[in-house]
């Protein structure tokens, strides 16, 4: 492996310029009997050809996977070329998080710009400039809504929500004290009356899901109002395709929204690196988590970006900083903010319009299926629960196996509010499925339920 | 050449009607019979996102990204952040179908090859740390932090021990206290001892029985390798403590020392900075955690198993897991580039790229000490931390103008004031992958630079895109987004 480039001679020359005989004399420091003294059991190097062949075989093959119509929380959505090229550029892409302004303005300007357009794609005051993924962005919402009020004795959380953004917070909280209070879903939505319930005057945040992880539409307006009547705030976990079509957090007057934003131009990568949204209500600003850039002048009055309201992080304020996160997510914010500026508002808007009309197309047909009908007769946005009178557990291995990908099931996940759903799955669906593909899916399905 | 034009912001070059035509036709017909989504959930106005042309796109971030220094195109000696240069061919491979395009929901036996490269990436961060349990979860190193702690929280409270109290110098990251108070713990500030290393008489001092963890990086934030490391190990743990070890100077060590060899009971690894993974400009990152026997049962879930009998991986929830720090398994992306870093190195390539870490960074140091105060002796690790004390007594010259003159240079500066133990602190990491020629022009740079009218150096940098944003006033009045100034 030619990975170390100077020459003997050039060693030389350094190590003489240090004083020192070799580079073991180097390591001195480190106590002699705490030295490893063997070579670390590791396979041995390879030649960039020799693993390039390994891996193309054990990476390289999908011949296993079926048509993709997974769905909870991360989707197979189209990315345009534009976002690779420009995301692969060394200049972004070999640069860390811009300390030095003037070195830096480049990625700046591309945060600031990625702030305005979450800021506007969630119809909120203000964005930071990305957390790791969505389920830390749950917790790290519910945490700020307790320094925005104070209350640090409940959160109450619809059973609604992502079973992992719910198992992600129940870890975060474990130490703590606070009583995580989870409301049942009832027909597949939050019920306003058991939300009422469920708030108490310690209650720090009420936090709901839009689309929710069964696909439903709840009613935010009326969570919301619940929330705020007990003097909580109300955390919304959103899609980000969802704007193109429907009513934006901010429109329904919640104080802080997060979202996963791999549908904005990240590839699947089996969960990750993922983008974590996070936006809240301006007023809030000094109590969020994370980066945020700022728009200034430099000394000679020109306009310029830089790290802003750093007094907030763990490098300035240490155990009193608002998050302990200190790298972030600044390649996927990147990606998203060339996808939106690409796409821009129409194509988002056909994202989510071809989006759902093949949910609806896809629904339509699988719910003529003998023994298959929708779990819940609302509506849905892009992602749908579906009974069938076989287990899960059976069923999606069997349309694994015919070339159809679905689910997740949400009796996989050992959470509170998911009963009886042992034989129900979701189906997610995208604008890169075709007519084609949702139809081969509808007679795979027969096929399978025919089978038994 | 900065073009003014291109450089606008996205929202200033939007023009209503453009765009680009990126998605097809509706291929699909109507349906009716399904509940229609109803008025009080709709959009009622278009989006305000801008519109805007590919051309125009382009142009827009190729000219944004020319206003960056990068390790592809600068020497970058950002201290504690491990900027190497990163092999392109890990960008090729972690493209390939299985690593980019599979779903976190999709069956284990659609990703045997997927698993089976992260259960051996398990296993050979268990063999760098010498500690036997590891976690691929957490998204970067706070993470990784925040999980041990977690997870060494359980472990005591299995015990039926109420600790409270979590240690570290003053020298730590501030995600060291961070993610401690993030974990519920009491945090203990130590000064440490003048020389730079852990007080053993002020550790002893500081330990009961409610101390939970001694939390220490290794080699120090003064690259310094913590020569008592042993015996604040054996303190810690007379008292029933543990040692974490901050890994994000592992690069430092490979092959040579191991962290369960010298006494620590936890660490995390900072993959993007010890192995490879794009910086990103702020991200992502990955941090795995590798913990002592004992401490795997309580790891997140979930873990990487192989049964050899049927030559089958799987996902297994460890007996007493702490639970899910994030969703799905982790930052599969960037642990990937790693494993490929480590298998194309191999144990030998390792301990070379750390060798040569360990000898830059004293050539640079044994290169810059007759003219800048190296307050910590003459050897380092990989890392050195320089002090522009005597430049600001003499010339008012401070670290910061120093480094944003460097700027000039075609250099990147190090990192600037930290740790907050040395006085006006210049951390100077130049990596393995720097040449002596590219040392020895830093160094030069830096040499004229502490020689150079102070008034020219205050004034720097001179030939930046931008010259000293005004922070101050950004942070009184702050304005976030483009479209509310007054956000």
């Amino acid at each position: 492996m030619a990975y170390l480039f100077d020459t003997p001679e050039q060693r030389r020359v350094m190590l003489d310029a240090i004083g020192v005989e070799s580079v073991d004399e180097l390591f001195r420091q480190i106590p002699q009997d705490l030295q490893l003294g063997r070579e670390l059991r590791l396979p041995e190097p390879m030649s960039e050809l020799a693993l390039e062949q390994e891996m193309q075989q054990r990476l390289g093959a999908v011949s296993a996977r079926g048509v993709c119509f997974l769905g909870g929380g991360v989707y197979d959505h189209f990315i345009p070329a534009v976002v690779d090229e420009i995301t692969s550029r060394g200049e972004f892409y070999t640069a860390y998080t811009p300390y030095q302004a003037e070195a830096s303005q480049g990625t700046l300007q591309a945060f600031y710009e990625y702030q305005t357009l979450i800021s506007q794609l969630a119809g909120m005051g203000v964005s930071n400039a990305s957390l790791y993924e969505g389920g830390t962005a749950v917790s790290e919402a519910v945490f700020m809504a307790m320094r925005v009020n104070g209350r640090h004795g409940r959160v109450v959380v619809a059973g609604t929500v992502h079973p992992e953004y719910r198992q992600v917070l129940e870890t975060y909280f474990s130490r703590l004290g606070t009583e995580i209070v989870v409301i049942p879903p009832e027909g597949g939505v939050t019920s306003l009356e058991a939300c009422r319930r469920a708030l108490d005057t310690n209650t720090c945040a009420l936090v709901v899901q839009q689309p929710n992880f069964l696909g439903c539409l709840e009613d935010i307006r009326g969570l919301t109002e619940s929330a705020h009547a007990a003097g909580a705030l109300s955390i919304l976990a959103f899609d980000p395709i969802s704007p193109g079509m429907l009513k934006r957090p901010g429109d329904y007057g919640v104080d802080i929204a997060v979202a996963e934003g791999q549908p904005l131009g990240t590839p699947l990568q089996y969960g990750g690196p993922l983008l974590g949204i996070f936006t809240c209500r301006s007023e809030y600003v000094r109590k969020m988590p994370g980066r945020l850039i700022g728009k200034t002048t430099d000394r000679r009055g020109r306009d310029c970006f830089v790290l802003n309201l750093q007094a907030r992080e763990q490098h300035i304020r240490r155990d009193k900083a608002t998050s302990n996160i200190c790298t972030n997510q600044g390649l996927l914010a990147l990606r998203a903010t060339v996808f939106l500026a690409t796409v821009g508002p129409r194509g988002l808007r056909q994202m989510a319009t071809l989006s759902h009309q093949k949910a609806r197309y896809a629904a339509s047909l699988l719910t003529q299926i003998p023994g298959v009908s929708l779990k819940f007769p609302g509506p849905f946005f892009r992602e749908f629960l579906l009974e069938t009178s076989m287990r899960a557990e059976d069923l999606l291995p069997a349309l694994s196996a015919e070339g159809y990908d679905v689910g997740p099931a949400p009796g996989r996940f050992a959470t509170a509010g998911l009963a009886g759903l042992e034989r129900c799955v979701l189906v997610a669906l995208t604008e890169k499925r075709t007519r084609q593909e949702i139809e081969g899916l509808a007679a795979a399905m027969t096929r399978v339920l025919q089978r038994g | 050449m900065r073009n003014p034009t291109a450089t606008k912001l996205l929202f200033e070059m939007s023009c209503a009607g453009r765009g680009t035509q990126v998605f097809p036709e509706s291929d699909v017909p109507e349906v009716s019979g399904l509940a229609a989504i109803g008025a009080e959930f709709l959009a009622t106005e278009p989006l305000p996102l801008p519109e805007i042309a590919e051309p125009d796109v382009v142009r827009h971030f190729v000219n944004l990204s020319t206003l960056n220094m990068s390790v592809d195109s600068h020497f970058y000696p950002l201290g504690s952040c491990t900027m190497k240069y990163n092999p392109k061919r890990h960008e090729r491979w972690a493209r390939l179908p299985q690593a980019a395009g599979s779903h976190p929901y999709q069956s284990e036996a659609q990703i045997q090859g997927l698993l089976s490269v992260l259960y051996e990436l398990q296993g050979m961060l268990a063999e760098i740390a010498g500690l036997p349990g590891v976690s691929l979860h957490p998204a970067a190193g706070a993470q990784g932090e925040f999980t041990a702690l977690l997870t060494a929280a359980a472990y005591f409270r299995d015990r039926g021990e109420q600790r409270t109290r979590v240690l570290f110098p003053a020298s730590a990251h501030g995600t060291n206290p961070a993610s401690a108070a993030l974990a519920g713990f009491e945090c203990v500030q130590l000064a440490g001892g003048r020389d730079g290393f852990v007080d053993l008489d002020e550790l002893r001092a500081q330990l009961d029985e409610r101390t939970a963890v001694f939390m220490v990086t290794n080699p120090n934030t003064l690259g310094l390798f913590e020569r008592d490391i042993r015996q604040v190990s054996e303190l810690l743990h007379s008292v029933g403590g543990l040692v974490y070890i901050d890994g994000a100077n592992m690069n430092a060590i490979l092959g040579r020392t191991r962290p369960g060899d010298f006494g620590g009971d936890m660490m995390h690894y900072n993959v993007h900075k010890t192995f490879t993974g794009p910086h990103g400009a702020g991200g992502p990152g990955a941090g795995p955690i590798a913990v002592r026997d004992f401490l795997a049962p309580y790891l997140p879930a979930p873990v990487v198993t192989w049964d050899a009998a049927r030559n089958w991986y799987s996902l297994s929830v460890p007996e007493k897991s702490i639970g899910k720090v994030r969703t799905f398994f982790g930052n599969v992306g960037i642990l990937l580039r790693g494993y490929f870093y480590i298998r194309t190195l191999g144990g030998r390539g390792l301990r070379e790229a750390s060798e040569n870490a360990v000898l830059n960074a004293n050539y640079l140091l044994s290169q810059v000490k007759d003219f800048l105060d190296v307050p910590h002796g003459d050897r380092c690790m990989h890392e050195f931390v320089a002090s522009a004390r005597r430049q600001k007594e003499q010339t008012g010259v401070t670290t910061m103008d120093i480094a944003k003159r460097l700027l000039d240079y075609g250099f990147h500066a190090p990192t600037v004031y930290f740790p907050l133990v040395v006085e006006e602190a210049l951390m100077m990491e130049p990596t393995e992958t720097e040449s002596l020629q590219t040392l020895n022009a830093f160094a030069a740079a830096l040499r004229a630079i502490c020689s150079e009218p102070a008034d020219l150096v205050r004034g720097a940098p001179h030939t930046t895109a931008v010259c000293r944003p005004d922070e101050v006033n950004a942070a009184r009045k702050p304005v976030l987004c483009w479209s509310a100034p007054e956000c």
